[in-house]
């Protein structure tokens, strides 16, 4: 293979647009909603998100790859997102971090990728067209094949709808193993980030993962101190026995969602999601949390967000909201220690600015068990 | 399982309990736009903004487009702006930037008289460079800022003093555990064997206040610690030497951080150096974003910086964090923070498109971040980090040829006088984009060499990236240059790929067989027409035009702070080859206007100040003006200055794909110095409309034979002048000029290679020296030298039926000297009116001659009565906005406005103004930093920036700009002089009051406060050293002895340009009635 002559491969969306460019990782075919992410580091954090299962992630930063795949660096045990769309792709990785080359990382996997194409100008159809379902293919497409592949894009299932949760949450709950003596907390697996997974131990809790299908008997069972919602893929109005067992829960334990557990929270009780445009997807969103008037930097992934307007009364104060478009960021009741960002504290990839989340979240769940009774707070000053 | 109680029994859940319920998504957006709660600081209302003075080597125009953008911000804001800068180069000493501009010294002294009339309410001092800082550290210190009641805003004192205070800040960090290199003064050899055991080789020997950083070096062993050491501890006048931990070869970020009031951080960009640890970031070669952080890595320096920047207590703006990152474990060092808006900050701004000048000064006025808008999208706020989808690289310009003697390896100490950047959608592209930005042929010094020599040239030096790409075309691995250089791997693989491509290029078929698939891959690498000519063996017109015929035009992307997560609003472009162009045109007329390129020595921020002009004459008179540059330290390349930005390589294809986009009706190329002037010809063979002095008229003036023939013609007298084609026909014409003579090669870049020659054994010894280590074999140009005579400089513009003399400018120094690096005078201080007219008269002749439309400088030589013109170059001078200042007319909006078709008659100017006041404009040079020079002025331009001196006075316009170029005089004291025939000066200071000491004393340090040394000993270095004002000419020592003499007289009063050109406007206005 020489630089200018590189295996040829194009992305072919459900209208039509075909973006012509060359072949990286799995040589192969893949379908799936294309989304856009602006952060300019952690591609492989992005890659392992269970919560772009479904998905064919477009990196607007131009280089990805050059320094490699870390084994410290997965959010989960593999990739999930079904596609990789990049300007240029690394042949070399150069980190002392790195255990292996993203190349062969994708091959391992059977990850789809796509480099050399305009991702600046797919990104600007993306954000005004909004999201848009396509195919990744490796090799020439003619016109036959390119009204072929475009079809198999529109008939691809939507995401829209269906409950995803099933795909990638953990089939059997499985407890971190902990030296200390810290306070239990039950994290329901919608599709979770290891990286949550560790802010809650770092943060001193005992974590316990169950399956996303857990039933509220069983996590009170366990004799937890605290509850936690994760992030996970899809429509959060798919998986609604969730939304049964967060109402059921609602009120037992101190209680933190984090993106689609904040999508779950605002459904439970009552409240309406919406698919924004072409959502948000990067490290450099600027949030105001309205209790402290401080500004935090977030790592944000989501294409849904919660109706601010349809949450009843009288329950929940918003917490957060997003300074680019005025959306619904964070929300908590109003007397319980239940609260829930739409965005991610736990970052990786994305700044740190809001990982004190994880503490006041230890912190309620600390002062449960020393109550062994959920403290009544007066409106949410403490956040 | 047993809970005390559920409160969900006993609590119904439609209960209404807070003060609040959720607010509705109104109430949401209300909290993003509530313009009523801007916190805006109403207590004050008079803000003293400081400039950076002269540019020097370290401190240039960055600062004048910081400095400008914080008045405009600021006076946009509703308060009052006072600004001193006593260098008139810049955009911001303009009269329109601040309310009212001082063009005085950055002296306490002169800040004092500044602050007493105008009582500021506060005093930002984060946006002038060091110079403004420290500067407003002594007022801090002296308690002048308390007396007078002047707030220190942007940043208090205590955090200048933890960030520039090498022990404080090194406290600091370890309070917050983070690692700074280790360091210990100690004042033995033992002590610093004792110290060295614990941090091991390499180590960094710094001895304590040598000037010019000499006696220190880096030891690798313990033989080197040792020399080094006992050296270091010889040269200290206090005998201590700093033994510091290396860490040379670590990998080098910075990062651009910004805080306001309410402690919201942000990072604005991340900077990472191509050049490891070891050279100085304002000479390395830098990109943006880094490139080889993992999230991981970069997170940890991010939360490093903001917990450094509340460390420090930067209360808001910007501040640049420098760290070190070992590439083999990822160790972290913080190496320094500036508590203030750098160079850095410069190119970050220019980088993402993010204003960090402008937010950081409505920053320090009590705005927040979350409250600003930004610019770029409109809709969200300046509280956000911006995300690129590009990769800029800056190269750094350097001077080394201008001082042959001095060694070019680079180091701790900064040597690069300019620097261009580049942006690209690849680091390849942008990497090749900054290469031809450079206006420097390295590909064909480096092709000549042998692998050898080119192996030899792999230390810190500017030519080391060339070498490197070279290196690798003869087959050395990356590897091999990785452990010889530490550059980090994926840079190296980036220069081998474009290498493979070359190879690949050189055996693809015809390029008239290329179809567009093919043309976009190789274009898109980053190679110009011009690269490919050469690899293909073609020309580089024809391979435009096959190009052209397949549709290879490049498309132009949206510098946007997100990554096209938002519309943009700004017309801020860089070409790529790729699919889709975002550039919006208008039906309205357009006008290009070609910026200055990368700064050098003799060509510097006086062309961005006329280009600036230009675009805003001509945006005035209703055109859409496009500014093309590749300059970040510059006004032009901000986004809101041009109706549209493109920041690109100022090269003949570059800017004729920029043309071909957007069809102007002109382009003005007069008024960016020689790098659009180069273009002309070119240009105007492709058809692109020059507007003003023709191509033809440009080209005229330069060929010496028609110029001597014109001459002759309108009677308009030379020095005797001759070509001689070899060294042998250059002695025998010589005797027929006589000495001593002016001799230099046919092509004269700043007058490089230029001497004057007394006597045939010294014309011998040029030839011999200086001319047969030319690379080409040039003609050899000699001139009847006229000693002891003055050299006169003017401007003149015309518009082809008017031509006006704007001023004359009487150099202080005797003819002989660089006009660049002379001080001069204007309205001249001592020529008669009958030479003045004769200078007018040839003036014009000369300008109607040659066709000018704009600006022309002629410069004259007077003897007695005599004048002699020397050249006359048809573009505007770097003098141009110094003499816009002292005559009250902005010279280059004119200049603009006539090549749109306006005559002198309707702007208004048909005279020469006389003004009231003397303004002296003076010099600095950057001797400093290089090595054992000597500080001797000649024919060859070598001074990096220049003060301004007003005064109603001639000698005080001359003491007020020697103290504006950091060399004040003294009024009292010891004077040493040097040479023959000084007599006179003798007798006068001692009358002075001086004691005059003739012979220099051996101790270290001089016991003189001014030397003067007109036989250019080794005595001018130690006074250089030193920090002592000295003076090499005998001229300049007379003006010095009669200004010192006037303010021992005279008060020295201040005035703003404003009231000085007011008055001006009134006085001329009086003459009229």
């Amino acid at each position: 293979m020489t630089l200018l002559n590189k295996p040829p491969a194009a992305l072919i969306l459900e209208d039509g647009t075909v973006y012509y460019g060359y072949a990286f990782g799995y040589v192969g075919t893949t379908v799936g909603e294309v989304v856009f992410n602006t952060a300019i580091t952690g591609y492989q954090e992005i890659l392992t998100d269970p919560s772009y299962h479904g998905q064919i992630v477009t990196m607007t930063y131009p280089h990805i790859g050059n320094y490699g795949v870390s084994v410290y660096d997965m959010e989960s045990n593999k990739p999930f997102a079904r596609g990789f769309i990049v300007r240029e792709f690394s042949r070399v990785a150069s980190n002392y971090r790195s255990n292996q080359g993203l190349q062969s990382f994708m091959e391992q996997h059977k990850i789809v990728g796509i480099e050399g194409i305009d991702t600046r100008a797919l990104t600007r159809r993306l954000r005004t067209g909004g999201v848009v379902k396509g195919v990744i293919f490796h090799g020439r497409v003619d016109k036959a094949l390119q009204e072929a592949l475009s079809q198999k894009a529109r008939n691809h299932e939507d995401i829209d709808g269906r409950d995803m949760t099933p795909e990638v949450t953990t089939s059997l709950p499985y407890a971190r193993p902990t030296f200390r003596n810290s306070p239990r907390v039950v994290l329901i697996d919608f599709g979770i980030k290891h990286s949550i997974v560790y802010k809650l131990e770092q943060a001193g809790a005992e974590v316990i993962v169950v399956p996303a299908q857990t039933t509220p008997a069983q996590i009170m069972a366990l004799n937890p101190f605290g509850l936690v919602l994760s992030n996970g893929p899809g429509d959060p109005g798919g998986p609604q026995y969730a939304h049964d067992t967060v109402w059921q829960l609602l009120g037992l334990l101190p209680t933190y969602g984090i993106c689609m557990g904040h999508q779950l929270l605002g459904l439970a009780v009552g409240g309406r999601t919406y698919k924004l445009k072409h959502g948000h997807h990067g490290a450099n969103t600027p949030v105001k949390n309205l209790v402290t008037g401080e500004v935090e930097i977030t790592s944000q992934n989501h294409n849904y967000a919660v109706d601010v307007d349809s949450i009843p009364g009288h329950q929940f104060e918003a917490t957060h909201i997003n300074l680019n478009d005025g959306t619904l960021e964070g929300m908590a009741h109003l007397r319980y220690p239940v609260f829930s960002v739409q965005y991610h504290p736990e970052a990786s990839p994305g700044p740190h600015d809001a990982s004190y989340l994880f503490k006041r979240f230890i912190e309620e769940v600390n002062a449960f068990e020393g109550a062994r009774a959920i403290p009544a707070v007066q409106g949410v000053s403490r956040l | 399982m047993t809970y005390a109680y559920r409160l969900r029994d006993t609590l119904p859940f439609d209960t209404p309990c807070g003060p609040s319920g959720l607010q509705s998504a109104r109430d949401l957006m209300g909290y993003v736009t509530r313009g009523e709660t801007m916190p805006k600081r109403e207590d004050i209302k008079k803000i003293l903004i400081l400039g950076s003075g002269p540019i020097v080597i370290g401190q240039a125009a960055e600062f004048d487009y910081s400095g400008t953008q914080a008045c405009k911000a600021l006076r946009g804001a509703g308060y009052r702006v006072v600004l001193i800068n006593s260098n008139p180069a810049t955009i911001m000493t303009d009269p329109e930037i601040a309310d009212r501009t001082y063009l005085e010294p950055l002296s306490e002294e002169f800040a004092i008289k500044v602050i007493e009339r105008e009582r500021p309410d506060a005093l930002l001092p984060t946006l002038g460079g060091q110079t403004a800082l420290n500067l407003a550290k002594g007022l801090f210190e002296s308690g002048v800022l308390d007396r007078y009641g002047v707030e220190l805003i942007g940043a208090n004192y205590d955090a200048i003093q933890k960030g520039e205070d090498r022990q404080l800040f090194q406290q600091a960090m370890a309070k917050i555990g983070l690692n700074t290199p280790a360091g210990k003064l100690v004042d033995s050899l033992e002590e610093a064997f004792v110290f060295v055991e614990t941090i091991g080789y390499p180590a960094i020997i710094r001895p304590s206040y040598t000037l010019g950083g000499s006696g220190g070096g880096v030891a690798y062993n313990e033989a080197d610690f040792s020399r080094i050491v006992r050296q270091g501890l010889h040269d200290s006048p206090v005998h201590t030497v700093l033994i510091e931990q290396s860490v040379l070869g670590w990998k080098e970020y910075e990062l651009e951080v910004m805080r306001d009031h309410n402690d919201t951080v942000v990072i604005i960009c991340s900077i990472e150096n191509v050049d490891p640890m070891g050279v100085h970031t304002g000479d390395s070669i830098t990109v943006a974003p880094a490139q080889t952080l993992s999230d991981k890595e970069y997170q940890r320096l991010r939360d490093y910086a903001i917990m450094i920047i509340r460390e420090i207590g930067v209360d808001t703006g910007g501040s640049n964090i420098q760290f070190a990152v070992n590439p083999h474990n990822g160790e972290v060092m913080v190496i320094e923070m500036n508590p203030r808006v750098s160079r850095s900050s410069a190119l970050a701004s220019k980088a993402t498109g993010y204003p960090i000048a402008k937010i950081a000064a409505l920053l320090a006025v009590g705005y927040h971040l979350d409250e600003l808008p930004n610019d770029i999208t409109k809709e969200t706020k300046a509280a956000f980090e911006p995300s690129i989808d590009y990769v800029v690289t800056k190269l750094p310009r350097f001077a080394f040829e201008k001082f042959v003697s001095a060694s070019d390896t680079l180091g701790t100490q900064m040597h690069s006088v300019g620097e261009v950047m580049a942006i690209g959608r690849t680091f390849k592209e942008s990497l090749l984009k900054a290469l031809r930005s450079l206006e420097l042929d390295v590909r064909s010094e480096t092709e000549g060499m042998s692998v050898s020599e080119l192996e030899s040239k792999l230390y810190p030096n500017p030519l080391r990236l060339p070498v490197m790409m070279e290196l690798l075309r003869r087959g050395r691995s990356a590897q091999y240059l990785y452990e010889k250089t530490m550059v980090d791997l994926w840079f190296l693989a980036q220069l081998r790929e474009i290498v493979q491509v070359e190879q690949e290029i050189r055996s693809l078929p015809d390029p008239t067989e290329w179809n567009w698939e093919l043309w976009r891959e190789i274009k898109r690498i980053g190679f110009s027409d011009g690269e490919l000519a050469r690899l293909t063996g073609t020309d580089d017109r024809e391979l435009r035009r096959l190009r052209l015929k397949r549709g290879g035009a490049p498309v132009y992307k949206t510098v946007d702070t997100c990554a096209a997560e938002f519309e943009a609003y700004t017309p801020y472009h860089y070409s790529t080859y790729e699919w889709e162009d975002e550039v919006k045109t208008t039906l309205k007329e357009r006008v290009v206007i070609l910026g200055s390129g990368p700064n050098r020595i003799g060509q510097g921020v006086e062309f961005d100040y006329a280009t600036v002009h230009a675009v805003w004459a001509l945006r005035d008179a209703g055109f859409e003006t496009i500014m093309v540059n590749s300059n970040p330290e510059t006004v032009s390349t901000d986004y809101d200055t041009a109706d549209r930005l493109y920041f690109e390589p100022l090269t003949f294809e570059d800017v004729l794909n920029i043309v071909d986009r957007e069809k102007p009706i002109g382009i003005i190329l007069q008024l960016g110095g020689q790098t659009p002037l180069k273009l002309a010809k070119a240009l105007s063979e492709a058809g692109v409309p020059i507007w003003g002095t023709s191509a033809e008229a440009i080209h005229f003036a330069e060929d010496r034979d028609r110029f001597h023939q014109l001459c002759q013609e309108l009677g308009v007298p030379q020095p005797r002048g001759t070509t001689a084609k070899s060294p042998a026909e250059a002695i025998d014409l010589a005797r027929e000029i006589g000495y001593p003579m002016m001799v230099r090669p046919s092509y004269v870049l700043g007058g490089r290679a230029m001497m004057i020659v007394h006597s045939e054994a010294e014309l011998e010894a040029y030839l011999e020296d200086v001319y047969s280590q030319l690379p080409e074999r040039p003609s050899i140009l000699l001139d009847e030298f006229l000693a002891d005579a003055k050299e006169i400089d003017v401007d003149a513009i015309s518009d082809g039926e008017t031509t006006v003399v704007a001023g004359l400018m009487e150099h202080i120094e005797a003819a002989g000297i660089h006009s660049g690096d002379s001080a001069c005078i204007t309205p001249p201080a001592s020529l008669g009116a009958d030479v003045i007219d004769t200078i007018k008269r040839y003036s014009v002749l000369l300008a109607q001659a040659i066709g000018v439309r704009g600006l022309i400088n002629i410069q004259f030589i007077v003897r007695g009565e005599q004048v002699f013109v020397i050249e006359a170059n048809p573009r505007a001078s770097r003098t141009i906005p110094y003499l816009s200042k002292a005559i009250g007319h902005p010279l280059a909006k004119y200049a603009a406005l006539i090549s749109a078709g306006r005559t002198l008659q309707e702007l208004g100017f048909t005279e020469t103004p006389i003004p009231d006041f003397y303004s002296v404009k003076e010099v600095v040079l950057p001797f400093l930093k290089f090595r054992d020079l000597l500080p001797v002025l000649g024919p060859e331009m070598r001074s990096t920036g220049e003060s301004m001196g007003i005064a109603k006075d001639a000698y005080l316009a001359y003491y007020k700009a020697q103290e504006g170029a950091n060399a004040p005089l003294p009024t009292h004291g010891n004077v040493l002089l040097i040479g023959e025939d000084l007599q006179e000066l003798d007798r006068e200071f001692t009358s002075l009051g001086f004691n005059v000491t003739r012979h220099p004393k051996s101790g270290a340090t001089p016991e003189y406060q001014l030397l003067v040394d007109t036989a250019g000993t080794q005595e001018l270095r130690r006074a250089l050293e030193h920090g002592l004002p000295y003076l090499t000419s005998r001229q300049a020592a007379e003006w010095a002895l009669k200004a010192i003499a006037a303010v021992k007289e005279k008060p020295l009063t201040i005035a703003s340009v404003q009231e000085l050109h007011a008055n001006q406007q009134g006085s001329k206005n009086r003459e009229t009635a």
